[in-house]
């Protein structure tokens, strides 16, 4: 996004190289520049992936929990397509990329509202304006999902869909605004911007501190730590992790919304992360438990995929290796922590999403590209310094958790008092899928 | 020794398992089953399918098998009519069977008879 964002701000700027090879006259002819098939093509099908990821994701989530929790966990992400997907027609896509009002808070374009104004619109680097907001919008549609591991198998159904409402407009839409629109703070933050190439920041941070948030405002589920809870479905969650793998190459190698180099320098980093991590968290099984787990290493894909999601624009191969280790290490050693403390991130929301979301934003300051610091050097009018990039970062990171945690809180303790989102005791023992929608997950195994 | 079988309903089995165990019992064995009780569809009979209430044939329930000696009958028994109905007793909330258990062997240390419980 980095990168597209880039191409509407500065045109001349060296990351559109693409725009400038296909389309020489477009100074002249702005107002409607040309499409570029490759480049749509490319964005239409990464948006396809993108939404994949959120089956993906319910499969992964649902094959943790136990067997009366299935459906009510796998309705959280597929809720979230049906709630978020509406909410970000409407409203979302003006408040995230609209011109930005309230002092930066968020952005606001009536002509976005329904998407009425982009109906005939070509952005400059060629790509149809209605395939950028659908692929921004399955951004918006993962997220809220995400958090929802934090607060698994306790939850009411009601309470939650107002959750991920309030949290898409109040949360969501201002920090990807701040992020990714091109008049957002942090994205002109420094010499040329905080880097979250896909949204290490915007997805994985905020997802991760709002679901720590609501796990610990919540509570434990009832039982926990002393009671045994068992994945019901290890295979579905080891299919789900495939399905994120696969998508994530739309996630990221999307978000350069193009169809060049930044973009298989993107996939690229995203498969060696991918990859790094898995094999990381297999050996450190391996070394500490003497088995190498298959949850274990669904745990290490995600852990190197997440940490990759921000860096994936600035990084080479190698950094991408060793930043997904040491994300599988630092989230292993999360894990062994959360134990220590007894707190009930159920499926690790915070624990794998938060913490290499903080690593990956963070450290990848340590591996950018030289091409990249020279041109922010430029930018900058002399020199820019991996200290001064790394500045940057903590800064964004550090002003995510705050305004994440502040504003999450409200809405946490606003939604729990008024329509109630911790699940009543009689539901919870009876399971989400029976008290709250009143169906069963798994009636195949048995007669009816 | 006895064998109690109880088939209750399956969104009550926390809360059962929870009662036996304060009671002190805590060695039983749960399965998913089906079947027909007295009246079908007046009780948690009916399941959404693409919106509309559905009747099922045969209806989930769950089945708990618990051996116990003599003495701990009566306390099993109490704690599951205290942990398996639904408000003050609904139609389909299951039944409980007792019956003469022969013999019981731990498998491990070969123990039988009342030991073995």
């Amino acid at each position: 996004m980095i990168d597209k964002k880039r191409k509407k701000k500065t045109l001349e700027q060296m990351l559109c190289i693409g725009c400038l090879v296909l389309l020489p006259g477009m100074a002249i002819a702005a107002d409607a520049p040309a499409i570029d098939s490759g480049a749509t093509a490319w964005m239409l099908t990464s948006t396809a992936l993108v939404l994949l990821m959120v089956p993906g994701l319910a499969m992964f989530y649902g094959g943790l929990v136990r067997t009366k929790n299935v459906l009510g966990t796998m309705m959280h992400s597929f809720a979230a397509m049906g709630i978020i997907g509406v909410l970000w027609v409407v409203i979302g896509y003006a408040m995230a990329f609209g011109k930005s009002t309230m002092g930066g808070w968020c952005g606001w374009n009536p002509d976005y509202l329904f998407l009425r104004g982009i109906d005939d619109v070509i952005l400059k680097c060629g790509v149809p304006e209605y395939v950028f907001a659908m692929f921004q919008g399955k951004f918006a549609i993962i997220t809220p999902a995400l958090i929802a591991g934090a607060f698994a198998e306790r939850v009411q159904f009601r309470g939650y869909c107002l959750y991920i409402i309030l949290w898409a407009i109040l949360v969501y839409n201002p920090l990807c605004h701040w992020v990714w629109a091109e008049d957002g703070w942090l994205f002109n933050l420094g010499a040329s911007g905080a880097i979250d190439f896909a949204g290490g920041t915007v997805v994985h941070i905020s997802a991760g501190v709002s679901g720590l948030v609501a796990a610990l405002y919540l509570g434990s589920r009832r039982g926990y730590p002393a009671t045994a809870m068992h994945p019901n479905n290890l295979v579905m969650t080891l299919m789900g992790a495939g399905l994120l793998w696969v998508g994530w190459f739309g996630f990221n190698a999307g978000s350069a919304v193009s169809s060049g180099l930044v973009t298989a320098r993107a996939l690229t980093v995203t498969q060696v992360a991918a990859a790094a991590g898995a094999a990381t968290w297999m050996i450190i099984e391996a070394i500490h438990l003497g088995k190498a787990t298959t949850l274990g290493i669904v745990s290490g894909i995600l852990a190197g995929l997440v940490v990759i999601t921000p860096a994936a624009g600035v990084v080479k191969p190698a950094g991408a290796m060793i930043l997904a280790a040491l994300a599988s290490v630092v989230c292993y050693l999360g894990l062994l922590l959360k134990e220590k403390l007894g707190y009930d991130d159920s499926l690790d929301a915070f624990g794998i999403h938060g913490l290499a979301g903080i690593l990956g934003a963070i450290l990848l300051s340590f591996f950018i590209r030289d091409s990249w610091m020279i041109d922010a050097a430029r930018a900058a009018g002399g020199s820019w310094t991996v200290i001064q990039q790394l500045l940057v970062q903590v800064k964004a990171v550090a002003v995510t958790i705050a305004y994440t945690v502040v504003v999450s809180g409200i809405i946490v303790v606003l939604v729990d008092k008024t329509v109630g989102l911790r699940l009543h005791e009689a539901g919870e023992k009876a399971g989400m899928d029976y008290s709250q929608h009143g169906e069963q997950g798994y009636g195949l195994i048995n007669l009816s | 020794m006895q064998l109690i079988t109880a088939i209750i309903q399956p969104d009550k089995l926390d809360e059962v398992r929870e009662e036996l165990i304060r009671a002190g019992i805590s060695r039983i064995t749960t399965s998913r089953v089906t079947g027909h009780g007295q009246h079908q569809q007046l009780h948690g009979g009916e399941r959404l399918y693409r919106g509309q209430k559905v009747i099922p044939n045969l209806l989930p329930k769950i089945r708990l098998d618990i051996a116990c000696n003599d003495d701990y009958v009566d306390v099993a028994i109490e704690a599951l009519l205290r942990s398996a109905k639904h408000g003050e007793g609904e139609i389909g909330d299951g039944k409980i069977f007792v019956t003469e258990l022969k013999r019981c062997i731990r498998i491990r240390t070969e123990e039988s008879g009342t030991e073995a419980i």
